[in-house]
């Protein structure tokens, strides 16, 4: 039997993930009267996911390396808060009001930014051997306050129309023939890739799942970007802006309206490719390979010929970078900077990662895991949104869902033992 | 005359005031296998991870062919074909056999990215040759048997065309069978030419395969003997009182 799973390359963990995340959904809409499995709450869930989301994958790799950083949401703050004053102070007077690259020059001094405190941090624990948990604790103290120095506590608002975009929103879409020709491109990727990697694996004689189990997971994985690509054009855009965008475009509004999609989130996109990019470096390259060395055992890592304190470094330096890209996501959606954003999102994040299957013993964890896990939380949070749960109460759940999880996945381990 | 393979000479390493590694000389030949015998504590494993860059010594000299080296890291040491099956050995449990027979020294694709069906393969083909029954070469090695990780340790050390083989208590984790089938690959490799410390505390272990002994105690060397040349009677004096019986050379260490 266990040889029959392994052999499926079945991942008990994955499909408990999955489960849970359905039983969730279905239960909220049960309860909330068919308010939950809509294309505009789902839609809304996964913008508000992205976030959090795309922090995850860097807090998985960091986790791994039996380290934790408790920063990200201050770094968050302070990032925003830089990148609010360049674009609504600086770039107006330097390049105009609305510049085509104003959107442009705010990420990428978001990404430097974040990446920059990243392995400043870093290298302080890596190289001076400070405990990751008080220099990311010190960052989280200093990053909040530099996030209120900017401005002395001002809030930036309004940010660059183009920028805007990043955080979703009517305008934050990408629409629907854009995002039918994603899923189609994205069907053919998951189909080639795995195509490749299973013939490479048989070209060297080597066991492959059966056939029908291939074709199986090829499909669902295709089926799952199908449908959300289906909800996503599903969700029409107000008939106020659906207006304002056919008139743009030169057309006249007919009398009985008509039906624009949203198509996928931006946010939501670029969560996703940082979601890819970072299981790419984890799984495919030398860095990805050491950071898992060194969780499983640094010393054996280090007597290997592994630099554990340069590879710890870039840990921490990606962390920064995709809290920088956060950072754009969340004051994009905002539409403003204020020196409060991202306040209690290190909790989150790490509650993302660990709910993922992310074991903070470290050695062990998967980005797609923390993504799902981030995804799982929203979930709880919106669909108690949605029947009406006090905030207070809210907390008490997704606080007792953590430990809940983190103890199945304890019993699951002694299990499979 | 010709160089030794490898000589290190008059090697001391102190930790917190204790001297673990006293004056220590010992040296290796090509194709010669060379037990490094003691107590535990005695300063075995401390004086090989010197020599494979795991530890710097605070004074001594190592030669590798006659030259002078500096071995500042397990790079260095491994650049010199210095490879090293570690006490503990040094395995990241929570990865495959592969990605630890190639930790450090990973195959890639002309992208740059890992080569995982490359470094499957090659495992495959070494551990065909140290234990022909393995199979799990896709589950984390923390699953496998004592004796399994321990030929995953072997692998790594033997895969890079060692010239000097370093096997710290190499038998301590194995029943007789696979005890046996260590004896068979060190037999082998000295065929090859390569120069293999062996170390164990116990004698029985390594007796009969070596052709010198060096016995250490207390961090310092005892001496060195050719096997022919001393009984295991003796040997086990020189391991436990410290006494150099005639047929051996004694080292700063022997007793008067
Ligand atoms: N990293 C270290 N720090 C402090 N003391 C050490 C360290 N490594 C070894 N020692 C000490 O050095 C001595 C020799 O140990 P070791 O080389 O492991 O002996 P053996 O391998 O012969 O059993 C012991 O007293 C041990 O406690
Ligand atoms: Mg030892």
């Amino acid at each position: 039997m266990n040889d029959k799973l392994r052999q499926l390359e079945f991942d008990p963990r994955l499909a408990g993930m999955l489960g849970a995340l359905a039983a969730i959904w279905i239960g909220f809409d049960f309860l909330s009267g068919g308010a939950f499995l809509t294309p505009r709450n789902l839609w809304n869930l996964s913008v508000q996911t992205a976030s959090i989301a795309i922090m995850a994958c860097g807090m998985v790799l960091v986790i791994v390396t039996r380290n934790i950083d408790l920063s990200v949401g201050a770094m968050l703050g302070f990032v925003g808060m830089i990148i609010g004053v360049l674009q609504a102070r600086l770039l107006p007077e330097l390049i105009g009001l609305e510049h085509p690259a104003t959107w442009i020059i705010a990420v990428i001094a978001a990404i430097a930014t974040g990446a920059a405190i990243g392995l400043f941090q870093g290298a302080l624990i890596a190289y001076l051997g400070i405990p990751s948990f008080i220099v990311t604790l010190g960052g989280l103290l200093v990053w909040r306050g530099a996030a209120w120095w900017v401005t002395q506590g001002q809030t930036v608002a309004p940010l660059d129309g183009r920028f805007q975009r990043i955080g979703g929103g009517a305008t934050g879409a990408v629409g629907e023939t854009a995002t039918w020709a994603i899923a189609v491109i994205a069907c053919a990727a998951i189909a080639a890739a795995m195509h490749y990697a299973r013939n490479r694996r048989r070209s060297f004689g080597f066991p492959v799942r059966p056939t029908w189990a291939h074709i199986a997971v090829m499909l669902a994985a295709c089926a799952a970007v199908i449908g959300a690509a289906w909800v996503a054009n599903a969700y029409a855009v107000p008939p106020g802006i659906a207006r304002r965008l056919v008139e743009e475009a030169g057309g006249t509004w007919p009398a009985g309206g008509v039906f624009i999609a949203h198509g996928f989130a931006i946010p939501v996109l670029i969560a996703i490719a940082a979601g890819i990019a970072t299981t790419w470096l984890a799984t495919r390259t030398r860095f990805g390979r050491y950071v898992f060395a060194i969780g499983g055992n640094t010393e054996a890592a280090e007597l290997a010929g592994v630099d554990t304190k340069r590879t710890l470094m870039l840990v921490f330096g990606t962390m920064g970078a995709l809290c920088g890209i956060a950072a754009c996501v969340s004051a994009a959606r905002l539409n403003a900077a204020t020196n409060a954003a991202g306040t209690l999102d290190e909790l989150y994040v790490i509650a993302a990662a660990v709910i993922g299957g992310t074991s903070l013993a470290g050695g062990i964890g998967t980005i797609a895991g923390a993504m799902l896990g981030a995804l799982v939380m929203q979930s709880l949070q919106s669909g108690m949104i949605l029947l009406g749960v006090d905030a207070p109460l809210q907390n008490v759940v997704v606080g007792g869902v953590l430990v809940l999880a983190v103890w199945v996945d304890v019993v699951f381990r002694r299990g499979i033992k | 005359m010709k160089p030794k393979l490898v000589e290190m000479r008059d090697v001391s390493i102190a930790f917190g005031g204790i001297k673990a590694v006293d004056r220590v000389s010992v040296d290796l030949d090509e194709g010669e296998v060379v037990a490094l015998l003691g107590h535990n504590g005695a300063g075995k494993s401390t004086l090989i991870k010197i020599l494979s860059g795991a530890y710097r010594a605070d004074s001594g000299e190592i030669r590798v062919r006659g030259e002078t080296v500096d071995i500042a890291s397990p790079r260095d040491a491994k650049r010199y074909g210095i490879e090293t099956i570690y006490q503990t050995l040094a395995l990241a449990d929570n990865v495959d056999a592969a990605a630890n027979v190639f930790l450090g020294r990973e195959r890639t694709t002309r992208w740059g990215t890992l080569d995982d069906a490359t470094m499957e393969a090659e495992t495959r083909k070494v551990m065909a040759r140290l234990n022909p029954h393995f199979r799990r070469f896709t589950e984390p090695v923390r699953a496998l048997s004592g004796g399994q990780r321990q030929s995953v340790a072997i692998a790594r050390a033997i895969y890079f065309d060692a010239r000097v083989l370093i096997m710290d208590e190499p038998t301590a984790a194995l029943g007789p069978a696979e005890t046996r089938q260590v004896g068979d690959l060190v037999g082998e490799l000295k065929r090859q030419g390569i120069g293999i410390f062996l170390i164990s505390h116990d004698i029985h272990d390594v007796f009969d395969l070596a052709d010198r002994v060096a016995v250490m105690k207390n961090g310092r060397l005892v001496g060195t003997a050719r096997v022919g040349d001393v009984t295991k009677d003796e040997v086990l004096g020189m391991i436990i009182l410290g006494k150099c019986p005639p047929g051996a050379e004694p080292g700063p260490g022997a007793e008067a």
